[in-house]
């Protein structure tokens, strides 16, 4: 069981307060991904969930239970650090078994449940190796084992895969959902990469100065962002958005449209502009367009075999079904 | 990584070393005050009595005092400027590539772990003595007549002694930071058409210049307190000629059961120190984020 | 760094570096040769470098004369004891400060180290009082305590530095793994502070064996440590050089050897990290 519910919980340091009041209800099982900018209180969030620092005011429970004077060992509760966090004098056997040997188990359950552990996560051939003998991967997986040798409630993780290099970030990415496939066990992870947290979450909290902008699944904050932070905040690259008489014409103070929902054209459309920058990714080609009018560029996602250059003159047609409006204050209309 | 149970932890675990320290300063040193303020001889302890200021008075104005705090100040300065400058040269001389570092490292860090009594008779028999002493034979050998550095000089002798085991400490913490200077920055002046001298002056020096701030400000710490090197010597003299604060304050409790004027004594030589220490702190607090 | 440097460059720096450690480290080492010539040769002129009768009788002397062992054995006792108190009531306190910072953390430091600065002078009369109405005068439990007390502010500003390379999370970490605020001490931090723990320790017994002023004032026989033994030759004895010298090797050996081995750290810990 692992339901996490926040009530009113608030967080200063001092004088500056970096949670206002904040309600969240995470649901048993669920796989729920907290997004924001950097410094928006992502790991601060986690950590008043963990026990790690106390709540200014406000209520933590877990599974009903009212949890927020309880220590972190108390919470049943596990977590995975952004730099792991390893024991560095303990073997990796050692390591994995700390909360075990906390807890008072006996050897040879210890042994047991070490075994099983290193056994999903194909550490077996490294149990007697200090972390820094190490790769970035298999410190992260021995990290990974420590949280699950103890059966947690839920895991918590913060930047888990950010000290690692892209294709193995990739590679662990596809394993912690494997492992929340098997175990099926809350787990609350912090990220800024959107890759992850779109293709990992079953549940997004996209974060803002403290505040919850927007909960929902992946594909509802793509197609229906609440608010233009959210709407900037979610997709890659970034949406375009156009204010002036062209959003008035739309009924709206601001319009918001998504690079991959522009198409190019050498011929016609209702935007014209200039390419100025093209970027080949092979897959895709992206193309910054200046001189429309508009905004100061737009960009827009065409196929791989995009035919533009540089310099040249294009137009732009919009979908205009996928246009998203906003109002003077940022709120979906 | 602070919650209200972590703080209260650290709050007990911080509290028997905060209690015992400052106990250790204020208790002491409110006594100190207190007796600086009576009269009062360990000899004769029934003669008690407030008399106010009479003990700093006394202790102030009596011919050794002056000679006490001019006697410090030679000893301070003379040994911070034979080890800041000695210092240097030799981390500059070490600091260059040879064979063997590590055994001159150790080889000239080893004086600074000699018991200061044990270097002070060293040298005072063995080297200063002017009958058997090394440098009355070196002075036979060249044909001079030998001389009694302990009756004569005996300032200068023991400021000779003192920087002899302080200059280590200052070697190695020059050499400490000479050696966390980029060569890039050498070589770039290098570049630029510097000369050795040039280089020394406008780029090493002004580097070293913390390290050196720190040099003088701990070892005056330490150098304000030097006792046993003169107990051990000269026990102060001839006459004054070798007495310092601290021996003088010494004296005047343990050698004439003073402790009224002791006391007094020794309230200023807190005072002197302090003030010393107030400048160290600046130093060592601007670096404590670092 | 990787500059090429003619032989004949490295081979001057080496001549010059070696000559000024040489006569840096030469009284050590002519107190060392001194101990083992017979009294007479000791005083020869012109003196005698190598070629003495070597002996070890003024070891055996200097034993049987003065009892060296006693003192060797109240040296012992003061230097580990003090610090080995320090230590332990220096771990929590360097904990608290480098992993639960405070907004006076800074200030608390400061004025640890400030009392480092009082001159000892200034309240030697009030202790010296005070050791002799509490019975203390003289005895090894006062001078382990005063010790202590003076090497204390050092303990812990080292310890606090060590404890600071430490990352918070390694310790949150073990606290998520439901570790007490004991164990994580006792299984987490002390275990990745050995090396800190280390170096604090011996500088510490280094500074405590050399400590000379307190135990030459408040030791008197029984628990008079090395600095009083050696002080006893200041005269006349002292003019017994062979002898003085076998007492003197023996006083410093043990922590010249430490030293030697402690020098790395020496700077960062007498600087209170302020040069590393
Ligand atoms: N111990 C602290 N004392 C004071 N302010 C803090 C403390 N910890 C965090 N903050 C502040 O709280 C805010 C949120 O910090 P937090 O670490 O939660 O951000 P984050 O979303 O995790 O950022 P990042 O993506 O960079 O990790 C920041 O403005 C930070 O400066
Ligand atoms: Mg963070």
């Amino acid at each position: 069981m692992g339901r996490i519910t926040l009530a009113g919980v608030t967080k200063r340091f001092g004088e500056t307060e970096v949670i206002p009041p904040l309600d969240l209800e995470i649901a048993d099982g669920e796989f729920v991904v907290f997004v924001g900018p950097s410094g928006c209180g992502k790991s601060t969030l986690l950590r008043l969930i963990a026990g790690l620092e106390d709540v200014s005011s406000g209520q933590v429970s877990i599974d009903g239970r009212d949890m927020t004077e309880a220590p972190p060992a108390q919470r049943g509760l596990a977590m995975v650090f952004q730099s792991y966090a390893l024991y560095p004098h303990m073997s990796v056997r050692a390591n994995i078994a700390f909360p075990l040997r906390m807890a008072g188990m006996d050897k040879a359950e210890q042994a047991r449940r070490v075994e099983a552990a290193a056994e999903v996560l194909n550490l077996t051939a490294y149990l007697d190796r200090r972390p820094g003998q190490l790769s970035g991967g298999q410190r992260q997986r021995v990290a990974i084992g420590r949280a699950i040798v103890r059966e947690p409630a839920a895991f918590l993780f913060d930047e888990p895969l950010s000290n690692l290099d892209a294709a193995l970030r990739v590679g662990m990415r596809l394993e912690i959902s494997e492992l929340h496939k098997r175990l099926a066990t809350t787990m609350v992870y912090v990220t800024h990469d959107q890759v992850e947290a779109m293709t990992m979450a079953d549940k997004i909290v996209v974060l803002q100065a403290g505040r919850i902008e927007q909960v929902g699944s992946p594909l509802d904050l793509y197609h229906r962002p609440q608010n233009r932070f959210v709407a900037g905040f979610i997709g890659s690259p970034r949406m375009n958005f156009i204010e002036g008489p062209e959003a008035a014409r739309h009924g709206a103070h601001v319009i918001g449209i998504r690079p991959e929902h522009v198409v190019v054209s050498q011929t016609e459309g209702p935007w014209k502009g200039r390419v100025t920058v093209t970027e080949h990714l092979g897959s895709d080609t992206y193309y910054h367009v200046h001189d429309t009018g508009l905004a100061e560029a737009l960009t827009v996602r065409a196929p791989g075999d995009g035919m533009a250059a540089p310099g040249d003159e294009v137009w732009l047609q919009p979908d205009m079904d996928r246009i998203h409006r906003f109002d003077a204050n940022g709120a979906r209309i | 990584m602070s919650t209200r149970s972590s703080r209260k932890a650290a709050r007990l675990m911080l509290s028997p070393s905060v209690i015992v320290l400052l106990v250790w300063m204020i208790v002491p040193l409110a006594v100190t005050v207190w007796y600086s303020l009576l009269r009062y001889n360990l000899l004769r302890p029934e003669r008690t009595g407030f008399i106010w200021f009479r003990n700093y008075t006394n202790f102030v104005a009596s011919p050794a005092f002056l000679s006490s705090i001019v006697n410090t100040l030679i000893l301070v300065v003379g040994v911070l400027v034979i080890t800041v400058v000695l210092g240097i040269l030799i981390a500059l001389l070490i600091d260059r590539p040879i064979w063997g570092q590590g055994i001159v490292r150790i080889l000239v860090i080893s004086p600074f772990f000699i018991m200061p009594p044990v270097a002070a008779l060293i040298w005072k028999n063995m080297f200063m003595n002017p009958t058997n002493g090394l440098f009355a034979e070196a002075a036979k050998f060249l044909g001079l007549p030998p001389f009694d550095f302990l009756g004569h000089a005996p300032l200068a002798s023991i400021t000779l002694m003192v920087a002899w085991q302080w200059l280590p400490f200052a070697t190695l913490i020059l050499l400490t930071a000479l050696q966390s200077m980029s060569s890039e920055q050498i070589e770039a002046a290098e570049m630029d058409g510097a000369n050795a001298l040039n280089r020394f002056w406008f780029i090493v020096l002004p580097h070293l210049s913390r390290a050196i701030t720190v040099v003088i400000l701990i070892q005056t710490i330490f150098l304000l307190g030097v006792f046993a090197e003169i107990l051990v010597t000269t026990n102060g003299g001839p006459g004054t000629a070798s007495t310092t604060l601290t021996f003088l304050i010494y004296k005047e409790a343990l050698l004439g059961f003073n402790a009224g004027t002791a006391a007094a004594g020794g309230v200023i030589a807190v005072i002197l120190a302090n003030i010393v220490a107030i400048f160290l702190m600046i130093a060592v607090g601007r670096n404590l984020d670092a | 760094m990787a500059r090429a440097v003619s032989i004949r460059r490295k081979s001057l720096n080496t001549f010059w570096a070696w000559l000024v450690a040489l006569i840096l480290f030469f009284p050590i080492l002519w107190t060392v040769l001194t101990s083992f010539k017979p009294e007479a040769q000791a005083v020869a002129s012109p003196p005698l470098f190598v070629d003495f009768d070597w002996t070890l009788q003024n070891y055996r002397d200097v034993q049987a004369q003065r009892a060296y062992f006693g003192y060797f054995w109240n040296s012992v006792v003061i230097a580990l004891g003090s610090t080995g108190l320090g230590v332990l009531i220096g771990i929590p306190a360097a904990w608290s400060m480098a992993f639960v910072p405070g907004r006076h953390t800074r200030d608390l430091l400061m004025w640890m180290l400030s009392t480092k600065m009082m001159p000892a002078v200034g309240v030697l009369v009030p202790i010296y009082l005070i050791f002799r109405d509490l019975g203390l005068l003289d005895t090894r439990t006062g001078l382990v305590v005063v010790v202590m007390l003076m090497n204390l502010p050092i303990i812990i500003w080292m310890l606090y530095t060590y404890f600071k390379e430490i990352p918070g999370e390694i310790l949150e970490a073990a606290r998520m793994d439901g570790a007490t605020l004991g164990k994580e001490i006792l299984y987490v931090l002390t275990p990745m502070a050995v090396p800190g723990i280390a170096s604090t320790l011996l500088l510490n017994i280094i500074l405590a064996w050399n400590e000379a002023f307190w135990t030459l004032n408040l030791a008197v026989v029984k628990a008079a440590p090395l600095s009083k033994f050696i002080s006893g030759f200041s005269s006349p004895e002292g003019l017994f050089y062979a002898k003085l010298s076998a007492a003197s090797t023996m006083a410093i050996a043990p922590i010249l050897i430490l030293g030697w081995f402690s020098q790395k750290q020496l700077v960062r810990g007498l600087t209170f990290g302020a040069v590393k």
